[in-house]
């Protein structure tokens, strides 16, 4: 499935928006690579940076007060975060799709969805408007909506959450993309409709082959989806590695609390592991470790000295200047990305 | 409103008698049109649920959006007047109570919101947010008034010194820890927690949930737990009650709940809950539901589930299924469920598919 051909290689991505309060580090130099059918999973909490690194790429945070001090951003042999506008915006919804968090503000809800489908289409191939409702009512299918051609003359208030979060899904797929970047797409659904959205993307993405990156807060909704999993922390990756070794092995005291957080059927009743302390001020100059203040390994060096990627297993890299498996520091020569 | 059914009586867990015992709720908003405002159906957000909860227990509420969990905590605490049925708290009936008579009460109950941004109010200090309620009910001194203030922030890990701070400077758990301390300061026995940890980062709600344990603990509180996120009421609650569109579905001690669920909805949404674990993901069978949950101003007949239930039959559309003891202190609302008594608990097995072969 995922193959070894880059489609997005992104350089030290740096962004921050500059308030009246003082420079916000949203993203303090990003670098990561994406292969051609590849599914990411990017695991953070709220101010971790994930969604605006992704939105940087296609340049859909506001400017100002957001600014992108740094990097590149590699596709189909161009860098995004220099290409002109109109160019950009031929890849935006075109060769990359973007899902958001809650359908009801990015669907417009005065147009009927087969309409807001059809200029989907149209604006990224030369379709007739007779084509391009056929080509939505397929894409609705797609995505397992029922009744297709129905359901294109509804209004988005006529369809429900998970519905209308489908939707966006096909408005996603319209053009074939090759890359779709998912921000948190079932976190304003229940239960049982994020069931039904995560099958209907696993069934999509083995017979599409689209790379997907994947963001979420949520650890276990990219467990049974996700190739590979970044975490990010204070603006940073803090760990990355494939599926299976994120779980059984995390690396970074980081996300080895978030896992250890979670409540687990053989504690009951005994108190949850949490992580002690509060997610960094943004508004800092990251000095340092970023998770330093609330890691129990932490020691002088953590907060003077930012820790890069190392290599720690096959595609598996961590920031953090303690090895957590043998419980020692890990020596200042081992300080290169080794992937 | 006239009721078929006869009052179920969940059963008592330890031979105590229940700090609050609810019984045929209803709560039904209308929906009025035209010029005079005339009613012309109902939004059943309650419909008919009766549960009891115990002293110094945590019951779970759990159940998707629109299900009736937030307004039937509201109507327990009469922030919202109940359409019928009762609510009796240690003995007394709160529908239809006077305003003075249940101010008298309000102290002993409480509640925690959901959005710790939405409930603080901001141009409030910390201090005065949570001295509110002991000027309201309370006859202090100001110093003994700061003196208790700055006792109930170190409970909840808070610094003394915060309090002259705003809600603005502080992180979202912090703030939920605000909401609390403004729930504890009373020394209530029950507190409705609503939800107090959806709005919170992951990291910081393991935090907040081992804070509520420890006040659990240290003021013997019995809470209503109303939470959508299945695993952690399993982690807080002793019995758990699962609702859908207004109705209670299941309610169960917590390990039977879990280990031994009846209800296919219960099944189905314990199936859908993501566990982090990829081998378990990749792997499980799971139960997917078709289509979303109808609107509780128009509920299906008979069985509200029926419409995504893998295994409804006529009888499901017809004939609404009474909420009933299957086994010891596990209630069920099926009609596919047997009880105890007729022959063994039949488990209803749900048709399920393969989540998707080998991870790639």
């Amino acid at each position: 499935m995922v193959g070894s051909e880059v489609v997005l290689d992104v350089q030290d991505l740096t962004t921050q928006f500059n308030t009246q309060d003082g420079t916000v580090h949203a993203v303090n130099g990003v670098s990561f690579a994406l292969h051609a059918g590849e599914f990411l999973g990017v695991v953070g909490e709220s101010g971790s940076g994930k969604s605006v690194t992704m939105m940087s790429l296609l340049k859909l945070i506001p400017m100002p007060p957001g600014e992108i001090v740094n990097g590149t951003a590699t596709f189909d042999g161009e860098d995004l975060l220099t290409l002109e506008a109109d160019k950009l915006r031929d890849v935006r919804g075109g060769k990359i799709g973007f899902i958001f968090q809650d359908p009801m503000t990015s669907l417009n809800p005065v147009i009927t969805v087969g309409k807001q489908l059809s200029e989907a289409v149209r604006r990224h191939t030369d379709a007739s408007k007779k084509d391009a409702l056929n080509r939505s009512i397929e894409l609705l299918s797609t995505v397992g909506i029922p009744d297709p051609d129905q359901r294109v003359k509804n209004y988005p208030h006529e369809m429900s959450g998970g519905m209308r979060q489908r939707v966006m899904i096909a408005m996603a797929l319209a053009c074939n993309p090759e890359i779709i970047i998912a921000d948190e797409p079932t976190t304003a659904l229940d239960v049982t409709i994020q069931a039904q959205i995560i099958e209907e993307v696993r069934a999509l993405r083995e017979n599409l082959g689209t790379a997907v990156v994947w963001i979420t807060h949520d650890l276990a909704v990219v467990a049974g989806l996700a190739d590979r999993v970044i975490v990010m922390y204070g603006g940073r990756i803090v760990e990355e590695a494939p599926v299976a070794a994120l779980y059984s092995e995390p690396r970074h005291p980081y996300t080895h609390g978030l896992l250890r957080s979670l409540p687990r059927l053989d504690q009951k009743g005994q108190e949850l592991y949490s992580i002690d302390g509060q997610p960094p001020n943004m508004l800092n100059e990251p000095v340092g470790c970023s998770f330093a203040p609330r890691c129990e390994y932490a020691f002088d060096r953590c907060l003077t000295e930012q820790p890069v990627l190392r290599g720690v297993g096959l595609r598996h890299a961590v920031a953090c200047h303690w090895d957590l498996i043998d419980n020692v520091e890990v020596p200042l020569s081992e300080t290169e990305v080794a992937l | 409103m006239t009721d078929t059914m006869d009052a179920p009586m969940t059963p008592s867990t330890n031979g105590t008698s229940p700090l609050v015992r609810v019984t045929n709720l209803k709560k039904h908003f209308p929906i009025t049109k035209g010029i005079i405002k005339r009613q012309v159906g109902a939004v059943r957000a309650v419909d008919d649920v009766t549960f009891d909860i115990f002293p110094g227990e945590t019951l779970g509420l759990v159940g998707e959006s629109g299900s009736g969990k937030t307004t039937t905590g509201r109507v327990i605490l009469q922030l919202e007047q109940a359409t019928s049925g009762s609510v009796d708290f240690d003995g007394n009936e709160l529908v239809g109570m006077g305003t003075s008579q249940l101010r008298k009460l309000r102290p002993r109950m409480q509640t925690i919101f959901q959005d710790p941004h939405a409930s603080l109010n901001p141009r409030m200090t910390v201090a005065s947010i949570v001295g509110e309620p002991l000027r309201e009910h309370d006859d202090l001194r100001a110093a003994e008034m700061n003196t208790r203030i700055e006792e109930l922030l170190l409970q909840v890990g808070l610094h003394p010194s915060h309090a002259n701070r705003y809600p603005h400077e502080f992180s979202g758990g912090q703030r939920q820890r605000i909401g609390i301390a403004r729930a504890i300061a009373l020394n209530p026995e029950f507190i409705v927690c609503d939800e107090p940890i959806a709005a919170l980062d992951v990291s910081i709600q393991a935090q907040v949930v081992n804070l509520l344990e420890q006040l659990q603990e240290d003021l013997g509180l019995t809470y209503l737990f109303i939470s959508h996120d299945l695993s952690m009421v399993r982690h807080m609650a002793d019995r758990v009650a699962v609702m859908y569109l207004g109705k209670v579905v299941e309610l169960a001690p917590v390990d039977d709940l879990y280990d031994n669920p009846k209800h296919p909805y219960t099944q189905a949404l314990h199936s859908a809950v993501p566990l982090p674990d990829p081998y378990i993901e990749t792997h499980r069978e799971r139960v997917i539901l078709a289509g979303d949950i109808p609107s509780p101003s128009n509920p299906p007949s008979g069985c509200r589930f029926r419409t995504r239930c893998p295994i409804a039959q006529d009888i499901c559309s017809a004939q609404e299924p009474a909420f009933e003891e299957k086994a010891t202190g596990h209630w069920v609302a099926c009609h596919f469920v047997e009880s105890a008594s007729s022959g063994g608990v039949a488990d209803v097995t749900l048709p399920a598919k393969n989540a998707g072969g080998d991870p790639v």
